[in-house]
Formats: C-alpha cells, sequence, structure tokens
C-alpha cells in the first residue's frame, strides 16, 4: 500500500514546495512554506501546457470514437450471429493484444512518412485505435449478450424493421455498455499517448501530455516541483473518471477473464 | 430446410459485413505492418533505400555477443518482475479479501498506477530515484545506508533493480485486482464446509483459495509475462536502456537500431524475433485458456 502510493503522495508534497528546499541534499522532510505557487508557475516554465492538455484530451477523445464507430457493429455481430471462423477470430482478438506496439512501428513509420503523415494528429490516432478495438469488442459483446434475443424476436414478429430494432431495442439497453467501453477506450488512449507520440510526432502543437512533459526532463535545471504539479495535472482527469467508474471498469474487465 | 439454409447464409453475410470494418482496419494496421517487418529484415533498409541481403541481419544478431546478452537480461528482468508482481498481488488480494475494516476505500487506492499514463508516472519515479534531492537517496542517507548522494539510475545494477521496482510498481494492481476477483468467485459453502470441519485460516486458504484460483494464477502469470516483455516506456523514460546498455531489453534494443538509428532492417530482424517469442508465449496462453474454459464446461 505504502508502495502504491508513496510516489503519489511525494509528487504531490514535491508540488508544494519551494524549489530551493528541494534542491537540498540530504533530502529535508518538512518544509514549512507550502504552496500552490508551482500550480502557477509552471505555465510559464512549461508555456505549451494548455495545448498539452488539448491535444491530449483531443486525440483521446477522437480515439475513442472512432474504435467505438469500429467496435459497435463488430461487438454485435460476435453477440448475436452464428458463422465460421467466429471462435478463432476472437482469439485472433486476444493475440493482438499481446503485441506491443513497439514490433509494428518500422513498417507504420514508413508508410506515414511516405504518405508525409508523420507529425500530424492522425499518426498518433490511426495505430491508437488498432490497439484499442480487441479489447473494446470483446468487453462490449458481452454487453451485447446480456441483453436477451427473445425481445429482438419479438419485436421482429410485431413487423419492426433491423433499424428499428437497433434504435429502440437495442440502443436504449446497451447504453450502460456503450459508456464503460466508451471510458475504456478514453482512458486506455489517454494512457497510451507515449510511444506513438515520441515515434511519429517532433512538433510541440501536437504533442500529448506526457512527451511534452517528457521533453522537459532533458534540460539541464529540471524544475522538479512545477514539473510534478503539471504531472498531476496531467495524471487528475483520468483518475476522477476511474474514481467514479471504477466499480464498472473493473467488473467489465475481470468478467472475461475469471468467468472464463 | 431451403428456407432455413438460405436465412443461415444471409446471416453469415450480416455478421461479416458488420465484422468487415475493424476487421479490414486491423489487418491493414496489425498484421500488414507484422508481415512487411518480416520482409524488411532481410534488406538492409534505412532511409535512404533498401536491398535485399538474404539473412546478413540475422547472423550478425546471433553471432553479436551483445545481442545474446540483451536476451539474457530480458529474460532475468522478466523472471523477476513478474515473480514480484504475483508474489505482491496474491499478498494484496488476500488482505483485501479479508474482513477488516476501509477495506472498499483500500480497493479503490491499490488501482491509481493501473490507470495513471505510465510515462507520467515514471516522472515521479524519476525524482523519487534522484541521486541528491529524492526521498529515496535521502531515507538512505539519513539513515546511515548510504553515505553520501546515490544516483540510483546510474550505476549498472542499482538501475537494473530501480527498472524492475518502477515495473512492478506499475504491475502489481492489476495482478491485485483480478486475483481478487477470482477469489470472490469462490463459492462461499466450501469455505463454511471447511470451517465446521475445523480446519484453520492456513488450511483454508492453501487448500481451498489457492487450487480454485490456480486457473487465474497460471493466465495472470502468462498475461503479465507477456507485458513485462513488451514493457517500453517504464525503461525508456527513466534509463533510455543506460547506463552502458545495463538496463536495455529486446524492445528497447529494436526501438534503438530501429528509430534511434533509422537502421530499419536490422531493427526488423530484432522486431522479428521478439515476435516469434511472443508468438510462443500467446499460443501458450491460448492453448491454456481453451483447456480451462474446456474443463469448465465438462463441470
Amino acid at each position: 500500500m505504502i508502495f502504491i502510493l508513496l510516489p503519489f503522495v511525494e509528487m504531490f508534497y514535491a508540488s508544494l514546495r519551494p524549489l530551493d528546499h528541494l534542491f537540498r541534499s540530504p533530502y529535508q522532510f518538512y518544509s514549512d512554506d507550502l504552496s500552490f505557487w508551482a500550480y502557477r508557475e509552471m505555465w510559464n516554465t512549461v508555456p505549451m501546457l494548455p495545448r498539452y492538455i488539448f491535444n491530449s484530451f483531443f486525440l483521446a477523445s477522437v480515439t475513442s470514437i472512432i474504435t467505438l464507430l469500429f467496435v459497435i457493429p463488430a461487438a454485435y455481430s460476435y453477440a448475436r450471429f452464428k458463422f465460421p471462423f467466429k471462435n478463432s477470430s476472437l482469439y485472433i482478438l486476444l493475440a493482438i493484444n499481446m503485441f506491443s506496439g513497439a514490433v509494428l512501428l518500422i513498417p507504420l513509420y514508413k508508410v506515414l512518412r511516405t504518405f508525409g503523415l508523420l507529425n500530424t494528429y492522425q499518426a498518433m490516432i490511426v495505430p491508437g485505435v488498432a490497439f484499442l478495438i480487441p479489447t473494446a469488442i470483446w468487453l462490449l459483446k458481452s454487453y451485447f449478450e446480456k441483453i436477451p434475443i427473445d425481445l429482438e424476436e419479438a419485436a421482429f414478429v410485431d413487423g419492426a424493421s433491423r433499424v428499428q430494432i437497433l434504435r429502440h431495442i437495442i440502443a436504449p439497453l446497451s447504453t450502460p455498455g456503450l459508456v464503460v467501453v466508451g471510458i475504456y477506450a478514453f482512458i486506455g488512449s489517454y494512457a497510451q499517448q507515449f510511444l506513438f507520440a515520441i515515434t511519429f510526432n517532433q512538433k510541440k502543437e501536437y504533442m500529448p501530455i506526457p512527451s511534452g512533459l517528457y521533453e522537459f526532463i532533458g534540460y539541464t535545471t529540471v524544475k522538479w516541483n512545477e514539473m510534478m504539479a503539471a504531472s498531476l495535472v496531467g495524471i487528475a482527469p483520468v483518475l476522477i473518471i476511474f474514481l467514479f467508474l471504477q466499480k464498472y471498469i473493473v467488473a467489465g474487465l475481470t468478467s472475461g477473464a475469471v468467468k472464463n | 430446410m431451403n428456407q432455413k439454409l438460405k436465412s443461415y447464409t444471409a446471416q453469415t453475410y450480416i455478421a461479416y459485413a458488420l465484422i468487415a470494418p475493424a476487421a479490414i482496419y486491423i489487418i491493414l494496421i496489425v498484421a500488414w505492418p507484422l508481415l512487411e517487418t518480416i520482409r524488411l529484415s532481410f534488406t538492409n533498409s534505412s532511409l535512404a533505400g533498401e536491398d535485399y541481403v538474404g539473412f546478413e541481419n540475422y547472423q550478425k544478431m546471433f553471432s553479436s555477443k551483445k545481442f545474446n546478452g540483451i536476451v539474457t537480461r530480458t529474460f532475468v528482468w522478466m523472471f523477476f518482475s513478474v515473480s514480484l508482481k504475483l508474489i505482491i498481488g496474491l499478498i494484496g488480494a488476500v488482505l483485501l479479501n479479508a474482513n477488516l475494516k476501509g477495506r472498499s476505500i483500500f480497493r479503490v487506492l491499490v488501482m491509481p498506477p493501473w490507470v495513471v499514463p505510465i510515462a507520467i508516472g515514471m516522472l515521479g519515479w524519476l525524482w523519487l530515484y534522484n541521486g541528491y534531492f529524492g526521498i529515496i537517496a535521502g531515507v538512505g542517507m539519513r539513515t546511515g545506508i548510504l553515505d553520501g548522494p546515490f544516483g540510483f539510475l546510474a550505476y549498472k545494477q542499482s538501475a537494473f533493480i530501480s527498472t524492475i521496482i518502477a515495473d512492478v510498481w506499475v504491475g502489481t494492481p492489476m495482478v491485485t485486482v483480478f486475483f481478487l476477483a477470482a477469489m470472490q468467485g469462490v463459492p462461499r459453502d466450501l469455505y463454511e464446509a471447511a470451517y465446521c470441519d475445523g480446519a484453520s485460516r492456513w488450511d483454508r486458504f492453501f487448500k481451498i483459495t489457492l487450487p480454485q484460483i490456480t486457473p487465474v494464477i497460471i493466465t495472470m502469470s502468462l498475461l503479465s509475462a507477456i507485458w513485462t516483455f513488451n514493457s517500453f516506456e517504464i525503461i525508456w523514460i527513466l534509463t533510455e536502456g543506460g547506463p552502458r546498455g545495463s538496463t536495455t531489453t529486446l524492445i528497447i534494443d529494436t526501438y534503438k537500431q530501429a528509430l534511434g538509428n533509422y537502421k530499419f532492417g536490422r531493427g526488423a530482424a530484432r522486431a522479428v524475433v521478439v515476435m516469434i517469442l511472443l508468438m510462443l508465449f500467446a499460443g501458450f496462453y491460448l492453448a491454456l485458456l481453451a483447456r480451462i474454459n474446456k474443463k469448465i464446461s465438462h463441470e
């Protein structure tokens, strides 16, 4: 427990302390003038910080929306229909989850370079979506399976069309599932904004928070209190989303592995 | 009969049509690059162009002492990291499953390292490991364990251990949560029966809990091995594979060759080795999963 939380506590504590208190060796445990000064000053030290924050949110939102667009029909199909190669293709999806993006970087880099897409948002979104699709399909499939098929059949007998069934039965009933999968995709893509970002993008205007802050570590004197403050600001959104919805997310993610 | 057959094929078409967009996307962004990587590994591709060179990349790679060292190091790193994650995860899950006060809060509090972007968490660890001003060096100096500033990431062995610890920090929460979920799935009456038979707490753990959650332990160790093997950001941010290559794992080496030096051919050869190892892991995992599923459906 201490092991897990100490880094966060220390990050927060360091962010409150003045820089000259941090730069004392050996480590001082006590500072008498704690303040949120670093949280004001960081906007000057990291001038592009608002832009990084915007980029992180923008990339995560676009990535998760695109993921959902691909995943909804596919998951519905897996939940409702029987067809050849159904199980084997589901296992292939699981296997994709095990490949790190690092293996695919070389061809992707070359292709993006040929099409002049390096240093754009697309360069980070396109590979990001691919790695979210597999888990998202598995998750959403299990939600769709919970909607009783009788409901659909009854509507069908009553003369409803497929589109009507989708709009009036499936959509409302699967909203909770869609929300959970959407949040999974958002957190997932927010968290994966490093490898693709440092590889495919050198432009500051498009950097998400992690790669933007990482740049500053290379400088000779790192203003650690501001760095920690900025990091915490970067962490906050996912942490807040997660705290509110942790019950659903954990239940969704573990149900596949455990009940299987 | 004819009608039924017709509707069956129509359904198949609909099913495939619905899956097609996702499938095509995956083929373009995942499957094609995998094949292209294999092709590139037989060339000397770089920013300048490419020529077919046969097995040259592989020959050079396998005859280099450095590469063999990297493979060994990757497995040692993985072994320690995965074992620690499993042990700490199991202990953590037992504690969280016990009837303690405030356990629901603790259950939430174990999770942050898992959800927070790894890269940002590592910025925090960089500060903790700071040799002059970091808290770990500070505690060491105050207690007299260290006699002066000590850069944890600046020396070969300490950097190796430090990256493992950071990796364990990232990976343990998920293991814990899965173990906990498995423990909660163990039927209550098993415990009640054992309780009536006068089994001790210890007995109950080793004779009921442990055997019941073994499938999850096995799957989690494989999954966690795969993720640890793939771990990139942690090492990259903390040490970039240094000092003097002491934390360079296969993934880091692949990345450095391919995108540090733009030697795509050599990088691709390494990526192929990574792929083959991953496929072995994945095959193992899927075979296991299929077996467990079969066993459950038989019962």
